[in-house]
């Protein structure tokens, strides 16, 4: 037994390695190759800005551009954020400021439940339920309160149907509130609390504490939150397949159908029946994937700066 | 003059704070909407069949889902067979080995990074890799697309929990003349045990809701299958086809999976918060 040991030792660290090496860098990697290999029928044949600039996405006629989808992937997000923003600094400080010991553990547990909930969930709930109250009840009375109003009202034009581009940001926003106010609560708590007392000796309201000494000093944890919901948001797939309406086109006003890479792939990825089709889903998903990669490794990066000022 | 700029900066006070009270309350609005819907739907269509019967032909009142539960649980106990290890291996690695190397924080990261990417992605790429040379829809790419969802997860939180192990521990283990690899069986692990658990719980939760990964890896059927190179049905998957059919019937079926499914993943993410709550020696003592 002495004498393994040594040989277990050498054996252990170089195993444990190889999966760390896998995990970290070959899986990515792997990942990117494989949607790279597969996609260069459609990066020969369609390149790269005539890929992201054309609004065709013609199966029929084996034409594909993906600006419908990439546009309704930045629309639905960019507006999911508008709404969630807000409310997760919102959630954020009610917890960390505001909320006595025994409420703080059961808002923190629910918002971690609403996180936990699957994204089917939220389609199917979105689809059967709230879609007909978008409908019936909230589009209509948005139509009549801002329609009149020249610029904003063109963005309530058309016939509420309740599968659309409110609904689906509205219920995108709801999906990525947990994520934001988690991140942006713990950057709360990272802040010196003699740096908030310091204040508060100066006769501050709770009000401006937050505003003059919290908000500034987690500032980029705060913008790390939000990235790190982009790139959640852009992703989603089950709630916005079942919301969007899956029309490829580029949506003029908020109750217009749309669709987004990601209900484009897992809509067609069963119907795609000629290679350069399959070929161009799979140069979609490499879009999708690179750009997420790279916004999430922007809100790593402002989050790790947060942290590194709160060691030193 | 002073009096009313003290009284605008009180009022701007209680307004901002009635505001976050506000969006705290919002949150509660949907998620309490939202269990209550299911709760109500799931519950009311609950019965015997759904358990006991698979899928019937479209249109008519009969028929289950044992098909779903069946080939769900599969789906997730061979993703988690797959996931667990290499993420525990993984995360151990970061931990013990890796930690004051620049190379392995930065792959620390990237794999913090792999939890949030979009899991359709992870469909593609076993499309890909098993379903073309296949040349159909298999259980096995499904089940792998979810490992590959998992790992991540379940690294980041083991390397979590191993880096709260205090570092005292270890050293008087090595005192003793112990080897690293001895040390992580019996002190490292055994100290990190909970959160390791609770890691692996949360990752199970992650993958048993997933239904983007396995819409073209593991497809969908109707019968009972336990071949997992042929397609096989999982609740997600059955929840997305039943709510998008015109039946009245099986939008009441997808009620009642999405109930069973939705409580099975809030009681493992209840059970892996508690554990962490009450599970976690080191916390306090950090």
């Amino acid at each position: 037994m002495f004498q393994k040991s040594p040989y277990i030792e050498t054996f252990t660290r170089y195993f444990l390695g190889f999966w760390a090496v896998f995990t970290g860098f070959i899986f990515p990697l792997i990942i990117f190759l494989i949607l790279f290999y597969e996609s260069r029928l459609a990066i020969q044949k369609f390149g790269f800005l005539q890929f992201l600039t054309s609004t065709s996405w013609d199966p029929v006629r084996e034409s594909f551009g993906a600006l419908p989808m990439i546009a309704g992937t930045l629309i639905s997000t960019f507006i999911a954020i508008i709404i969630a923003a807000p409310i997760s600094i919102g959630i954020a400080i009610f917890i960390t400021e505001l909320a006595p010991s025994w409420l703080k553990g059961f808002v923190i547990t629910c918002v971690e439940l609403l996180a936990a909930i699957p994204s089917i969930i939220y389609g199917m709930w979105g689809f059967l339920i709230l879609a007909e109250v978008m409908r019936n009840k909230v589009e209509p009375f948005l139509q009549t309160v801002l329609g009149p109003i020249p610029l904003i009202g063109k963005l309530f034009s058309g016939v509420p149907t309740g599968v659309d581009v409110l609904t689906t940001s509205l219920v995108l926003s709801i999906m990525i509130i947990p994520f934001m106010a988690s991140v942006v609560k713990d950057a709360f708590n990272l802040v010196p609390s003699v740096m908030k007392e310091s204040a508060y000796g100066l006769g501050a309201t709770k009000w401006e504490v937050i505003k003059d000494v919290v908000i500034p000093y987690t500032a980029s944890g705060i913008a790390g939150g939000l990235i790190l919901s982009t790139g959640r948001a852009l992703g989603e797939t089950m709630a916005v397949a079942f919301l969007a309406g899956n029309v490829p086109q580029i949506p003029k006003s908020l109750l217009e159908p749309f669709t987004t890479i990601t209900v484009a792939l897992a809509n067609q990825f069963t119907e795609a029946d000629t290679p350069l089709y399959l070929s161009s889903l799979f140069y979609l998903s490499l879009f999708l994937f690179i750009i997420s990669f790279i916004i999430l490794i922007l809100a790593k990066l402002m989050v790790l700066r947060l942290e590194k000022r709160w060691k030193k | 003059m002073e009096k009313i700029r003290l009284l605008k900066r009180k009022f701007l006070n209680k307004l901002m704070l009635f505001l976050s009270l506000l969006a705290a309350l919002y949150g509660l609005f949907w998620l309490f909407w939202i269990l209550g819907v299911l709760f109500f739907n799931g519950f009311k269509h609950l019965s015997i069949e759904l358990f006991t019967q698979d899928a019937g032909p479209p249109g008519l009142n009969i028929g289950g889902l044992r098909h779903a539960f069946v080939g769900h649980l599969i789906i997730t106990i061979l993703s988690t067979i797959i996931g667990i290890p290499i993420g525990l291996f993984a995360g151990i690695y970061y931990a013990e080995y890796g930690r004051n190397s620049k190379f392995f924080y930065v792959l620390k990261n990237i794999t913090d990074v792999m939890v949030s990417t979009p899991s359709i992605i992870m469909g593609a790429v076993m499309y890909a890799l098993l379903v073309i040379p296949l040349k159909h829809f298999n259980a096995l790419a499904g089940a792998l697309a979810l490992a590959m969802l998992m790992v991540p997860v379940i690294c980041v939180t083991t390397y979590e929990m191993l880096i709260l192990v205090p570092f005292t521990l270890r050293e008087a283990a090595y005192a003793l003349g112990a080897y690293k690899w001895q040390i992580i069986k019996d002190i490292v692990l055994r100290s990190a045990k909970v959160g390791i658990l609770t890691g692996i719980i949360l990752g199970v939760a992650r993958i048993s809701g997933e239904t983007a990964p396995l819409l073209f890896t593991a497809f969908s059927n109707n019968y009972l299958s336990f071949d997992i190179f042929k397609p096989m049905a999982s609740l997600t998957v059955t929840i997305f086809n039943y709510t998008m059919s015109p039946y009245e019937y099986w939008h009441n079926q997808a009620w009642a999976a999405s109930f069973c499914l939705t409580f099975f993943i809030l009681i493992l993410s209840l059970i892996a918060k508690f554990l962490i709550h009450y599970g976690n020696i080191f916390k306090n003592k950090r």
